[in-house]
């Protein structure tokens, strides 16, 4: 094995070049070259983090925004949907006080009218008391020949009336 | 591969090999292909760090792998540590890549071109010891210097019983001593047994072509290819998971140092 039985022969040469070769690789590649790769992947990640955050604070400031737009939104329809009711109500209120005007003109009338029925109707109904009357005096008269007087002819349509 | 007289020897892939003979102070510091191989894993690291260095905002497929490995290595540190773990990134990142980058150096097929053989830094010992004593040294230098001597309360344990006292405290010890032997040796042997087996395996698929005997081919180099293909996709799990395993064991052991038990 080379390794051993060499290796009084080539110690000093193995040391020398390997701490050469090491040093080089700690201080001119390790304590070199790593910082800056390093520098760079950490830049990178506070720029991403930086980023990260502005666009967070960009978000929360248009949710902001959005949330009083939305806040204006219902406030502005509020109002209008308030005002409208106001008008609707007056627009109602008016249409109520002409409806019941024109409802007590019309109830007016009507009661006129009824009255003027109710008395035309009276009168027609006196008026066919006597007009039956006259007819059963006819109609017994030529029936039966008996002679009835206009006053039995009534008190007996009046009773038939009343019956029927 | 030294193929003398028809063997295979599949332990020659270890073999250090200078390149350029030098001397410093009458120590041996020769340039080997095992040093080669090393600057080649730097060379490679630098590459493709250097892929993630457009630091654009947006990152390209480049930029993504090496931000994708940094910050796993970040996330596993900072798992185990904690916040105070930022500053051993490096060094957990740097044995990570190395050993990562090595061990796949090593899978490499640079054989293919006559006359180069690949090399598995982290194949020897010497390499692996060198890793694991400076993540153990990180560990007690750091401890030390944190919590002076009350670093030694790491070996006692929150809720010891009073009568285990004698006990607990030296197989704890034990323990933290073991650290550096276990992280060198699990690396050192994981490669190695690897790189032998694949070897053989490729000694037998050679030798069988080789062989007079018309049967042998069909009966063994087939079946040892098959295997073999099998074995290299294990092999390039295990390269993965050694650099892994070696990371996470040194940031577990940084947070024993940093926030004790």
């Amino acid at each position: 094995m080379p390794q051993i039985s060499q290796i009084l022969e080539t110690y000093a040469s193995q040391f020398f070049w390997l701490l050469i070769v090491f040093g080089l690789l700690y201080f001119g590649i390790g304590r070199a070259m790593l910082p800056r790769i390093e520098a760079t992947v950490d830049a990178r990640d506070s720029k991403i983090a930086g980023d990260l955050a502005a666009a967070e604070k960009a978000r929360a400031e248009a949710g902001d925004l959005e949330g009083a737009w939305q806040a204006d939104l219902t406030q502005t329809r509020a109002a209008a949907q308030a005002e409208a009711q106001k008008a609707k109500a007056k627009a109602q209120k008016d249409a109520d006080a002409r409806l019941s005007k024109a409802d007590a003109e019309i109830a007016a009338k009507t009661a006129d009218a009824e009255a003027a029925i109710a008395k035309a109707r009276a009168k027609a109904l006196g008026g066919i008391d006597a007009v039956a009357a006259d007819a059963a005096q006819d109609i017994v008269a030529k029936v039966s020949g008996i002679k009835v007087t206009p006053a039995q002819a009534a008190q007996a349509v009046k009773t038939v009336l009343a019956n029927g | 591969m030294a193929s003398e007289g028809g063997k295979i020897d599949p332990m020659h892939q270890f073999l250090i090999e200078p390149i350029a003979p030098l001397n410093l102070a009458g120590y041996d510091i020769s340039f080997t292909n095992s040093s080669l191989f090393m600057l080649i894993v730097l060379g490679t690291i630098w590459l493709f760090m250097l892929g993630g260095m457009k630091r654009d905002l947006v990152p390209g497929r480049w930029q993504a792998a090496v931000e994708g490995v940094t910050g796993f290595i970040n996330d596993m540190v900072s798992t185990s540590v904690g916040p105070e773990g930022k500053k051993y990134v490096p060094l957990v990142f740097s044995l990570f890549m190395f050993i990562l980058v090595a061990n796949f150096m090593g899978m490499m097929p640079f054989g293919i071109v006559p006359g180069v053989h690949a090399f598995t830094v982290t194949s020897h010992l010497t390499v692996t010891a060198v890793l694991a004593i400076l993540s153990f040294g990180t560990v007690l230098v750091v401890g030390l210097w944190k919590h002076k001597l009350h670093f030694f309360s790491l070996f006692v344990p929150h809720g010891t019983p009073w009568w285990l006292m004698w006990l607990i405290p030296f197989i704890e010890l034990f323990s933290f001593m073991i650290r550096p032997f276990s992280l060198a040796l699990r690396l050192f042997v994981a490669m190695t047994a690897g790189h032998v087996l694949m070897k053989v395996l490729a000694g037998f698929v050679i030798n069988g072509l080789n062989a007079d005997a018309a049967w042998v081919a069909p009966v063994v180099s087939l079946p040892s290819f098959i295997l073999m293909i099998g074995i290299t996709m294990l092999e390039l799990l295990v390269c993965a998971i050694q650099a892994y395993v070696f990371a996470l064991l040194t940031s577990l052991y940084i947070n024993d140092a940093v926030n004790l038990h």
